[in-house]
């Protein structure tokens, strides 16, 4: 078991180091090669208005002219111990975890982020516990009365979840329940969970159930499918022959099978949207760590776009981690593998 | 899959005695399929929808010559001036058939019927691209197994860890800085990007698909029996395995192409699609979000993209049906 789990943690660090190559490469080594010079990157720091001059010394400042390992050492280096930043007009200090430092909010992007998060955290989490509960219920429910009303409405409803994209279904929803019926918040409402429970929740609620419905309607389908491939085995069969009741074989047998999957999926699921729901974020107008991406995007924001793609491959590896070691804590014969 | 799927081998069935030679005929694996598709009222549905949503594509200008106005035509006329929203609400009327824009007036029903090729195009060579490298990758690390696996497994557990939209999003913003350099402009190049940056991020999703059914057909008995009669790699690869993963790859292409469809619509609506005035089915969703006081505006392009992706949901849930039967719903 502790091999096993040292395995895992030291894969999950591979992991991230494969990924932060992949980010510093996109972002300095493919426009490199589609001809943009050192000055190039630097003049992203200091707008178009920079003489030629002041140019060419902050790209030798924040050493854009270094060989690209040197510069991904670099970065590394800040976001394992802190960077100093050299601005000109005096030392910016970053300090650890430093996933750079924007020159346009003047800000360490780590702070930035951490500003943005329990937003992001609020949204996913109490979506997610919407829709496993609702997903699961209504797939198992389903797959017990295979063929009934019940099952081919359901499934028309999962169909439709699926095919709808959540900014459909968010516009929508806030037109109907927000602006017409006026009996949830307006798109942009966010009141920490700390300062008031009750308005947190409201202003939430909207968000939670257009998310959590999408996620919903696929859940249902996936575990409608598990279940009724798990309830044709021949352990139920054996289950039931010595007499079990048949809630005990649905639930302990039955169902206990079917969730390995979901649980899976729900890793990478949670695990990507805690790094930035941005879709549902920007159709409510949220700010959070989705939007916050998008917005740097749109900016052209360098060290904030790099730091916020770390920050969702994080917690996607980090969620697979702990996927992991909750498997081989359940099924033994994954710590065998 | 049950059993070998192989449309090009004569099923010859003895006729039982009592009947007159002929009145019975085997059947290929490739016609059982196709009856059992037939008979999926669902599933053909959606596949109408399909051919029917390709046809609008395909005849857009067509269409909107005789029913519509130039996506891009203002219409000031049909604005009231002090709200800036269509006269009488929506505008809809013979002459705009889905009604027009706020603002400026621009017919609806044209820019949902351009949205349509731009969606399809993506969505449909995006999809092609990653049925190409995940097979090869699949195949390849299916087959060879050994390091080759290890390798190209490992790279798809990456990707798939990837958040996805995040890097396309940024991709996207990176590359399109170098629009001036390169040979291609405007929402061309854009086209070839989105397909581009979809189709390279999706493949591990075919790739693990194609890799598990290479890695379980390998080892099936008539493999074993090519293999005994002298059949060296290359044949077994093409000529047993390959015919084999038809059935998968078409299933999970028609899979796939909706899933696309919404990715292209989801950057379109972020604003790193393809740039305005182009009509994208994200793009209007977009701009209907500022005009929520105009719902017919967001309804129009939100239902294009909801039937789209339905339709070739319901198709592909019915391939799938009728070509791997052991999945039965």
């Amino acid at each position: 078991m502790v091999t096993y789990i040292i395995r895992r943690i030291i894969g999950a660090v591979l992991m991230l180091a494969v990924v932060s190559m992949v980010t510093f490469a996109i972002f300095f080594v493919v426009p490199r090669a589609a001809g943009a010079t050192a000055d190039d990157f630097a003049a992203r720091y200091v707008g178009k208005s920079a003489t030629e001059e002041t140019v060419g010394n902050l790209a030798d400042r924040l050493g854009f002219n270094d060989p690209v390992v040197v510069q991904y050492g670099r970065w590394v280096k800040g976001i394992v111990a802190g960077a100093e930043y050299d601005t000109g007009a005096g030392v910016e200090n970053c300090p650890a975890p430093c996933f750079g430092y924007s020159f346009i909010s003047h800000q360490p992007v780590w702070n930035d982020l951490l500003d943005r998060l329990p937003v992001t955290v609020s949204l996913a989490s109490g979506a997610a516990v919407i829709w496993v509960l609702a997903g699961v219920a209504t797939g198992v429910l389903s797959a017990l009365r295979k063929g009934s009303v019940f099952d081919r409405a359901a499934m028309g409803i999962a169909l439709a979840g699926v095919s709808l994209p959540v900014f459909f279904t968010g516009i929508v929803s806030l037109v109907i329940f927000s602006y017409g019926m006026g009996i949830t918040a307006p798109g942009g409402s966010f009141t920490p969970i700390t300062e008031n429970p009750a308005e947190w929740a409201y202003n939430m609620i909207l968000p939670w159930i257009t998310l959590a419905f999408l996620y919903a309607a696929g859940y249902a389908r996936l575990t409608r499918a598990g279940m009724l491939e798990t309830m044709g085995e021949d352990y139920i069969r054996t289950a039931r022959a010595k007499g079990l009741p048949e809630r005990t074989v649905i639930t302990k047998h039955g169902l206990r099978a079917a969730l390995t999957p979901i649980v899976t999926i729900f890793g990478l699921d949670f695990g990507l949207l805690l790094g930035g729901a941005v879709l549902t974020e920007s159709t409510f107008s949220l700010n959070g760590v989705g939007k916050f991406a998008i917005t740097a995007i749109l900016k052209n924001d360098l060290p904030q776009i790099m730091g916020v793609t770390m920050l969702t491959a994080f917690f996607v590896v980090a969620a697979n981690l702990i996927v992991d070691l909750l498997y081989a804590v359940v099924d033994p014969r994954v710590r065998l593998a | 899959m049950t059993a070998p799927l192989d449309p090009t081998a004569p099923a010859v069935v003895a006729a039982p005695s009592g009947l007159p030679a002929g009145t019975i005929q085997g059947r290929s694996l490739g016609q059982i399929a196709w009856m059992r598709l037939k008979r999926d009222k669902v599933a053909m549905g959606g596949a109408v929808v399909v051919v029917l949503l390709i046809l609008i594509a395909i005849f857009a200008p067509v269409l909107v010559g005789w029913f519509g106005h130039p996506p891009n035509e203002f219409h000031q006329e049909m604005i009231d001036p002090s709200t800036m929203t269509p006269k009488g609400g929506t505008g809809i009327s013979g002459d705009f058939l889905f009604g027009v824009e706020p603002l400026n007036g621009r017919d609806i029903f044209s820019r949902v019927l351009y949205g349509a090729r731009i969606s399809l195009l993506i969505a449909f060579f995006a999809t092609l691209l990653s049925v190409v490298i995940g097979t090869v990758m699949g195949v390849v690390a299916g087959f060879f197994g050994g390091w080759v696996d290890t390798l190209i497994s490992r790279a798809m557990d990456a990707f798939l860890a990837f958040p996805l939209l995040v890097f396309s999003l940024a991709l996207i913003g990176v590359l399109a800085q170098f629009e001036t350099s390169l040979a291609v402009k405007g929402d061309t190049l854009r086209i070839l990007l989105l397909i581009f940056v979809i189709g390279f991020f999706n493949w591990p999703y075919i790739g693990r698909i194609i890799r598990g059914q290479t890695l379980s057909l390998r080892e099936r008995e008539f493999v074993d029996a090519a293999r005994s009669l002298g059949a060296r790699g290359p044949y077994i690869l093409f000529r047993e395995i390959l015919p084999n993963l038809i059935a998968p790859v078409l299933i999970y292409a028609t899979l796939l192409i909706p899933t696309n469809v919404l990715f292209e619509a989801a950057l379109s609506f972020l604003g790193v699609g393809i740039p305005a005035p182009t009509a994208t089915w994200g793009g209007m969703l977009s701009d209907a979000v500022k005009y929520y006081t105009v719902p017919h505006f967001m309804f129009f392009p939100g239902m294009a993209i909801f039937i789209t992706v339905l339709a070739f949901n319901l198709f592909g849930d019915g391939l799938r049906d009728a070509l791997d039967p052991k999945s039965s719903r």
